[in-house]
């Protein structure tokens, strides 16, 4: 039998070195890095099997669109290079999609704005909690991909962004699900204007069923690889780098 | 379970004879499914919510609708004053909380400005990835507990026999009888202490059947993928920032059942109460005439 001494003692060193500070020391150990990356498997391939390949996020009316669609991360690059295209309204910038590809691409905003495109009114999920509802029209990047021809090798997207954030470049990288997902696209216009700068002018990803960091801005260079451990830290973007944020971001 | 079944019909007996003959002294009152529930499901939900206060803490505003950020009326948000901290709620209550809520010092003393302070969050200084991974990783467990526990509660009877109310105590006379009861801290015995009473069929109920379902459900409609692949989660709970603020409501309603459980588990008698959660056998309180 327990006695009411052993018992409070007992709850009292579980309970408060369990859950003060001790789970700190806890998330270090190998364990319990072993059962968050278990689970984050687990959370990824449970999304992906309860998903079709085109499963759609939902697509709102424009009555339903926020008031203001609110900037977040950088909201203006500094990088020389970059300023000098924005300041001639991106006339000279080209998007270069390279990599594991048969043809390589460099394309003008103006060969892009007469690519087929695609206009959706979708909910934007940041990691932080808050959502915006935007109205976006782009190029599908699945055509992209298709018009470069990727190599049987490539498994990932990496998009290569212009803004420094941080300590380096930001980047993000999605997989062939995601990429060639039909709402999966670089936008160029938000809520019928030209996307501003604001929000990651010229040219922004979306990959409408994962969480905002993953929507590269500024994407300056799409890269097919077949494997993404060499690119920056290894883990696939820039806040898995420098944060510890889950590469899968659908949940 | 069919061994643990056994038992109860064997054990609800006690095989010592009693001073009042034929009066049951101790009673066999939880089943195992119940116990290894009970205590996982303990700490697993202290995880969810430090973890879950961690996550808030990135952004301290919860919204109605679809879309909800910092241009967007919030219902409620948590936040730093100029001076000390506050908890404003609509447009009308705001209530100071510096020192606890919205501004508070860390462990080293240093001021910060987040909503919940260190030592009621996972992990202790800020990190969004980190309560993350903790919440996310932890929610599995807790949907599993919960499948768990409402599977095995249905093959053994559990919530069908203990917590499903009957219609006489659904009256409005029975519910008020108890609750007079409960205020003047008067306890059941005897017999009618082997059963719950109604409003314990009705909070446990709420928490295995509502909040705890609910809270699942919620977290879920917060993810992308999910909305994409279950397009009703997000139309069951009005969008993805009503679906936030419910998530955070059951939260409060989990706390507060705790807090009403933990403080009734110290008044009806704490060591005979834990023990029965822990090996199974309640001692039956007799009338205080008897007594």
């Amino acid at each position: 039998m327990i006695t009411r001494r052993q018992l409070v003692g007992g709850l009292g060193a579980t309970g408060g070195g369990l859950l003060l500070g001790g789970c700190d020391r806890i998330a270090a150990t190998p364990a319990a890095r072993a059962f968050f990356e278990g689970s984050e498997r687990l959370t990824h391939d449970v999304s992906r099997a309860t998903s079709s390949r085109f499963s759609l996020a939902r697509e709102y009316s424009d009555a339903e669109l926020s008031p203001l669609f609110r900037s977040n991360g950088t909201s203006s690059p500094a990088a020389t290079d970059y300023v000098r295209l924005a300041a001639s309204g991106f006339r000279d910038y080209r998007l270069v999609v390279d990599g594991l590809v048969r043809t390589p691409l460099s394309l003008s905003m103006s060969q892009i704005g007469q690519m087929p495109r695609r206009t959706q009114t979708t909910r934007h999920d940041c990691v932080e909690g808050w959502s915006a509802i935007g109205k976006w029209t782009g190029v599908p990047l699945g055509g992209l991909l298709r018009d470069a021809g990727l190599l049987p090798a490539a498994k990932y997207i990496v998009f290569h962004c212009a803004d420094d954030f941080g300590a380096g470049k930001y980047y993000e990288s999605i997989d062939l699900f995601d990429a060639f997902h039909p709402q999966t696209m670089l936008a160029w216009g938000l809520n019928g204007a030209r996307l501003p700068i604001a929000n990651g002018a010229p040219l922004r990803l979306r990959v409408e069923r994962q969480l905002g960091y993953k929507h590269a801005k500024y994407v300056m260079r799409v890269e097919a690889v077949a494997s993404f451990a060499s690119i920056g830290a290894g883990k696939g973007g820039y806040w898995e780098d420098s944060n510890d944020y889950a590469w899968y971001a659908g949940i | 379970m069919a061994t643990d079944t056994a038992n109860i019909d064997e054990g609800r007996s006690d095989p010592q004879p009693e001073l009042t003959p034929g009066a049951k002294e101790r009673f066999y009152r939880h089943l195992l499914p119940t116990r290894l529930w009970h205590w996982a499901n303990a700490v697993v939900l202290c995880i969810m919510l430090m973890s879950g206060l961690m996550i808030f803490n990135a952004h301290p505003r919860v919204y109605w609708g679809n879309y909800g950020a910092n241009s967007d009326k919030a219902w409620l948000q948590i936040g730093p004053t100029t001076t000390g901290g506050h908890v404003v709620i609509g447009s009308v209550i705001d209530i100071p909380t510096g020192g606890v809520l919205g501004r508070w010092k860390d462990k080293n003393g240093i001021e910060r400005t987040r909503a919940f302070p260190w030592w009621a969050t996972i992990p202790s200084g800020y990190s969004l990835a980190a309560g993350r991974r903790w919440h996310l990783s932890f929610a599995w467990v807790l949907a599993a507990l919960t499948v768990f526990y409402l599977g095995a509660g249905l093959l053994n009877r559990h919530l069908a026999r203990d917590l499903l109310p009957r219609r006489r105590e659904l009256t409005l006379r029975h519910i008020w009888h108890d609750v007079k009861d409960h205020a003047r801290l008067r306890f059941p015995t005897g017999e009618a202490a082997t059963r719950y009473n109604i409003l314990q069929k009705l909070s446990y109920g709420g928490v295995v059947f509502i909040l705890i379902p609910g809270i699942i459900l919620t977290g879920l409609t917060m993810s992308p993928s999910m909305d994409a692949n279950f397009p009703f989660l997000p139309t069951l709970f009005g969008g993805r920032q009503s679906a936030r603020s419910i998530h955070f409501l059951c939260t409060v309603g989990l706390v507060a059942f705790t807090v009403v459980h933990l403080a009734m588990v110290l008044l009806a008698g704490p060591i005979n109460e834990v023990r029965s959660m822990v090996t199974g056998w309640f001692r039956i309180p007799r009338p205080e005439n008897e007594a």
